[in-house]
């Protein structure tokens, strides 16, 4: 045994010393993919535990959390729910975002009892015991170092925040450390905000911890009945996952995107050991005839691969922890997808990590190395002995009949419903048709190239007659295009699709010259009525049009819906974009965007009663399904005189300014933030600055996937390069012979370089076709099933144009440098050697 | 004072207290010491705000068992702002709660319920004699300031029945407490650190109530007490005639903070030597009343015999005492 590893390790320092590059190759293609895996995988963990632990510290050790409408219900209800027998401690909070005077973004406050949290949330008051009583004198906020900081101030300072249409000052009394709580915050005495922050009589959440021995779900039920409709009691943990549900679609595309980049790069490892056994197969066999065993040496090669997995993985596992460290530092740890706040997110990096991928490595090493090792393996020793007999090592990648049955079930699953909200099939159905089409590429090229008409120029009638004849050696070139590029391909289409959609859609929203919005994410700042009446009076303005916009917890579980009370124009037909319109309805209209559809299973001319909080309702029936690329949590809009009407209230905080003609538009933001005084919480811009703005965030949140692609090309192209040079070698004593029969050098690589060109061609062709197809599986499942939203599909015709170029003069290029070495030689020599 | 309203709450002041010490008998014959308090503060910062959250009364509660088998108490608090009927203080007689935790006046007897998360406490007490009133008719001075004072009355030799929790295992108790009610709106001159007191249930039915004012120099600031035979008469003492000398100290292994646990108590022609029923008998109730102190069952003892049982209580021997 021992024997035989030493024997095996100078073969392989041999191999090591022939070519050193394309030994690299496969070990650079793993490392790529599984530093990608490990990047992407990484910042999303370490998101999602900044988020996860924000929300623990502020639900602690809370068993059951009680919560009702987000606006909060009445506090009566708060000692009936203290009362209950087996409830330990009940502690009440009030949450609520605040508009600050003199910031766009609102400061979300958590109000409560420092006496009864203390005891449930521990760690976010441990730090305030000494100051508790700091707590009890009303204007008083205790800061969030990365609240302080945003904000910056400190203690000591005030801060300003609007409440209605009036101002109150709050004095800074104190800082949380970060260890505290992660995320921007400001806590009050319950007390104290109810009074200063107008919320007298409200709370929004009752925390609960179940006396020792008593059962959770006992207690459960007897709260339960406690609560009137709208209200509910749960353990916290589903809020958690409420909360980390927002972002949880996109996460899981970039994850299979990564994932796919692994799997490409384990593609190349098994096309590079094959070749490399192609080549190695005499020596192979002269270890059979030595005596080493049919499943050693199969074993063995196995081995080899599991190596290569294992360094290539190691590599990439470490660039991969340096990429996510940078992308948390570039791109924050929403990758993008600006669903989360920007988050500091501390990389967190365990052992286990390493070691689930470096073996994810291995294995793939391992895997794609076991076919072809096997293959060698089994091949009869006299045969193998002789050279050159290559053709059958892909005889069994090469069934069309595989082949077909791979991509028919891929189809099959794209038609499957999603599983827990997340596209599973779809992605299966895209690994499955991607599979299928590397399958079936090297028959469908070997028929093509059978009746591609005869050229001229000797060098290309030679080297269609090569690819001709080694097509095993060519599906390698194919594959690797194939897998790469068509991935490409289907993301550049549904990247194209989803942004032209996105466009035609804003178009749709933003029919204004201005847009004004008061205190994004639910603010505490409205417009009254002398506010609506003061905007309109503004010179230049022609008209204005006033929304409501707020949050409607329909079901606990969810994303709060989006509620929009507008103005419903001419015709009964909102401005939205209408994928379904049903019609004119009887009583009150509303549209739903899809998500509802799918959420809540809410169809056209349905009748549904919208609960508004404080005992109202809205009865309305479903007129039309819109689109709402703003809002994938869900959005009902219904006319504002039927809101009002129901006891919504009649405050602003959206609104459209269309401008009298002539009037400058910066002029009236100018006078309009005049005229209203809230300061930099009323938000005001043009149409172009919004559009602008929200494709600017639309193309960041799409930067990663571009580079997740581009690095999945470059392992194509690595692919077609390492094919081109491992086989050159074994092809010395062709092109020998062709030196011979008195072709020029430069004809030899003349010829090297057109048979690059025909297999980047004929790769390119098959990946179009097949991201084409992949590409309607991402926009009609992936897409549909992840975001519950609809895209129409357009296909980006000159970028697919260019790059298929590119891809083409690459695979001719990285042919031409992989075969050029082999090309050069002393021709006489290179004949001498074939043996 | 008047009765039953003055067992009431007096919101106006700054702190009050409801204070009950005692020694409890189980079946098995197991000594055990008991306390159960209840304090009020009243907070000024939230003046005028309207909320029903409003801070204006806080209420604390203190409750503890000395189990000289378990060699340290078992003890267990509560905070909570009044309000919303979840806590308060009522006026007009006794009923002082936090949720389940309550000290109620009824039918003559006070009921002490404490709901505590590891032991319970679930005591009636039938006062057997009138209120004690200490100092001048329950004005009771602290210190050379002759603002430093409390209204202040005891409840001795009240009969105790019972039951007491312990880990789940309930148990029916007799035994014979102490009770004190005492409100001021500025008990401590800022000079005071704190204080050492002990109130006794005599074997012959008189009882002992003594104090003394430690100041931050080291210094007695100031001294008091009271003591009615069992015939009813009432003799107070001036502060020259209470002399607490310390005979042993333990050392706290959590705090570090030494107590004097035995003393020798001089109160007129009265000379007692007190001994507790066990030594750690320390409270750390930083997060409800901000104070370490220690609060235990004592014996009186006169040559060697054992003369009566109450309760000692040693404040500011860690960091001075401030009531807020």
């Amino acid at each position: 045994m021992k024997a035989q590893v030493r024997l095996w390790w100078r073969l392989w320092c041999a191999q090591w010393r022939a070519g050193p590059v394309r030994m690299l190759v496969p070990v650079i293609a793993l490392a790529l993919g599984v530093s990608l895996a490990t990047a992407v995988q990484l910042v999303n963990r370490s998101a999602l535990a900044e988020f996860e632990q924000a929300a623990r510290r502020l639900s602690g050790d809370a068993d059951l959390v009680v919560r009702g409408p987000v606006a909060g219900f009445q506090e009566g209800l708060y000692p009936l729910i203290a009362r209950v027998p087996g409830v330990a401690v009940a502690s009440p909070v009030l949450e609520l975002h605040v508009t600050l005077a003199d910031r766009r973004e609102p400061l979300q406050v958590i109000a409560l009892d420092p006496l009864r949290a203390a005891q449930l949330q521990p760690r976010l008051l441990g730090e305030l015991a000494g100051e508790r009583r700091a707590f009890f004198a009303p204007d008083r906020i205790f800061l969030s170092a990365r609240a302080a900081d945003t904000l910056g101030v400190r203690s000591g300072d005030r801060i300003e925040v609007l409440v209605g249409s009036s101002r109150r000052s709050l004095e800074v009394a104190g800082q949380l450390s970060a260890a505290a709580y992660p995320r921007a915050v400001g806590l009050m005495d319950i007390a104290a905000a109810q009074w200063r922050l107008d919320r007298l009589g409200v709370l929004t959440r009752i925390d609960l911890r179940v006396a020792r021995g008593a059962d959770i779900d006992t207690v459960r039920a007897a709260v339960a009945r406690h609560l009137p409709p709208g209200m509910s009691v749960a353990a916290p943990a589903v809020d958690d996952a409420r909360l980390a549900s927002a972002s949880r679609a996109y996460r899981v595309n970039l994850t299979m995107l990564a994932l796919v980049a692994v799997l490409t790069g384990a593609f190349l490892v098994f096309a590079a050991q094959a070749l490399s056994l192609l080549r190695r197969r005499p020596a192979l066999a002269l270890l059979r005839a030595l005596g080493v065993t049919r499943g050693g040496l199969a074993r063995a090669l196995a081995a080899e691969g599991v190596v290569v997995g294992l360094i290539g993985a190691t590599i990439g596992f470490m660039a991969g922890v340096a990429l996510a460290r940078w992308m948390l530092g570039a791109v924050a740890g929403d990758l993008g997808a600006g669903q989360l706040e920007s988050l500091s997110g501390a990389l967190i990096v365990g052992p286990g990590d390493a070691t689930a991928f470096i073996l994810l490595g291995a294995a793939m090493g391992g895997a794609a190395a076991w076919l072809p090792g096997r293959e060698a393996a089994t091949q009869p020793v006299a045969q193998a002995l002789r050279a050159g007999d290559a053709s059958a090592a892909f005889a069994r990648v090469r069934s069309w009949r595989i082949g077909g049955a791979v991509t028919g079930t891929g189809v099959v699953l794209a038609l499957l419903p999603p599983v827990q909200g997340l596209p599973v099939f779809g992605y299966a159905s895209i690994g499955a048709l991607l599979l299928g089409g590397v399958l079936l590429a090297p028959a469908a090229a070997g028929g093509l190239l059978g009746r591609w008409p005869a050229p001229r120029a000797a060098e290309a009638r030679l080297a269609i007659a090569q690819l001709r004849g080694s097509s095993a050696r060519t599906a390698i070139g194919f594959a690797a295009i194939i897998v790469s590029f068509s991935l490409m391909v289907a993301m550049a289409i549904m990247v194209h699709s989803f942004r032209e959609s996105f466009i035609a859609w804003l178009d749709q929203a933003l029919p204004a010259d201005l847009q004004l919005r008061l205190g994004q994410g639910g603010g505490s700042a409205t417009l009254d009525a002398a506010g609506q009446e003061a905007a309109r009076e503004v010179e230049g303005v022609a008209r204005v049009e006033f929304r409501r916009s707020r949050p409607l917890v329909l079901r606990r579980e969810a994303v709060p819906v989006q509620l929009v009370a507008m103005e419903i124009g001419e015709g009964g037909v909102p401005a939205l974009t209408i994928v379904k319109d049903g019609g004119p309805v009887p009583g009150t209209p509303a549209w739903i965007s899809e998500a509802m559809e799918d959420l809540y299973r809410w169809r056209t001319g349905e009748h549904v009663t919208l609960p508004l909080g404080g005992g109202h309702t809205l009865a309305v029936t479903i007129a039309g399904v819109f689109r709402d690329y703003g809002r994938s949590g869900g959005s009902v809009v219904v006319p504002r005189a039927a809101y009002v009407e129901a006891g919504g209230d009649s405050a602003a905080n959206e609104a459209l300014v269309w401008l009298h003609r002539g009037a400058a538009a910066d002029v009236v933001v100018a006078a309009l933030h005049a005229r209203l005084g809230i300061g930099e919480a009323l938000q005001v811009r043009t149409t172009g600055e919004v559009r602008e703005r929200s494709l600017r965030s639309f193309d960041r949140a799409f930067a990663i996937t571009y580079a997740l692609e581009a690095i999945a090309v470059f392992i194509g192209l690595l692919g077609v390069g390492v094919a081109a040079a491992s086989t050159a070698l074994s092809r010395r004593a062709e092109f020998g012979m062709l030196r011979h029969l008195g072709l020029l050098r430069r004809q030899v690589v003349a010829m090297l370089a057109e048979e690059g060109l025909l297999t980047g061609a004929i790769g390119t062709g098959c990946a179009l076709l097949l991201g084409g197809v992949l590409s309607l599986v991402l926009v009609h499942v992936v897409n549909r099933q992840s975001f519950l939203w609809s895209i129409d599909l357009a296909v980006p015709w000159g970028t697919l144009a260019m790059l298929s170029a590119v891809l083409v003069v690459s695979a001719a290029a990285a042919a031409l440098i992989g075969g050029r070495a082999a090309a050069g030689g002393d021709a006489i020599r290179a004949v001498r050697e074939d043996w | 004072m008047a009765f039953p309203r003055d067992h009431g709450s007096h919101p106006a002041f700054r702190t009050e207290w409801w204070y009950a010490t005692g020694w409890l008998r189980t079946a098995s014959g197991e000594q055990l010491g008991f306390q159960a308090t209840f304090f009020r503060s009243l907070r000024e910062e939230a003046a005028g705000n309207p909320s029903a959250f409003a801070p204006h009364q806080i209420l604390v509660a203190h409750a503890a068992i000395s189990d000289p088998a378990r060699g340290h108490l078992w003890k267990d608090q509560r905070i909570a702002r009044a309000g919303l009927g979840l806590a308060g203080a009522n006026t007009g007689d006794a009923v002082v709660w936090i949720d389940g935790w309550r000290l109620v006046r009824e039918g003559g007897s006070f009921r002490i319920r404490a709901p505590a998360t590891d032991f319970a406490l679930d005591l009636a007490l039938a006062p057997a004699q009138p209120p004690l009133l200490n100092g001048e008719a329950g004005f009771s001075r602290k210190g050379r300031s002759p603002a430093a004072a409390s209204y202040y009355y005891s409840l001795p030799h009240i009969e105790v029945r019972g039951h007491i929790a312990r880990e789940g295992r309930r148990e029916a108790v007799t035994g014979e407490a102490w009770l004190d009610h005492e409100w001021s709106s500025e008990y401590l001159e800022p000079q005071a650190a704190g204080w050492d007191w002990v109130g006794l249930n005599l074997d012959d039915g008189s009882a002992l109530m003594a104090f003394r004012i430690r100041g931050r120099d080291g210094g007695v600031r100031w001294a008091g007490g009271s003591l009615r035979t069992a015939d009813g008469r009432l003799l107070h003492f001036a502060p020259g005639d209470i002399a607490f000398t310390p005979r042993r100290s333990w050392r706290s292994p959590r705090t570090a903070i030494i107590y004097p646990v035995e003393w020798l108590l001089r109160a007129g022609d009265l000379a007692l030597s007190i001994a507790p029923l066990m030594d750690d008998q320390e409270s750390d109730t930083r997060a409800t009343t901000g104070a370490i102190y220690w609060e235990g069952a004592v014996r009186a003892s006169t040559g060697g015999r054992e003369v009566g049982r109450g309760y000692l209580e040693l404040t500011g021997y860690g960091e001075a005492l401030r009531l807020r």
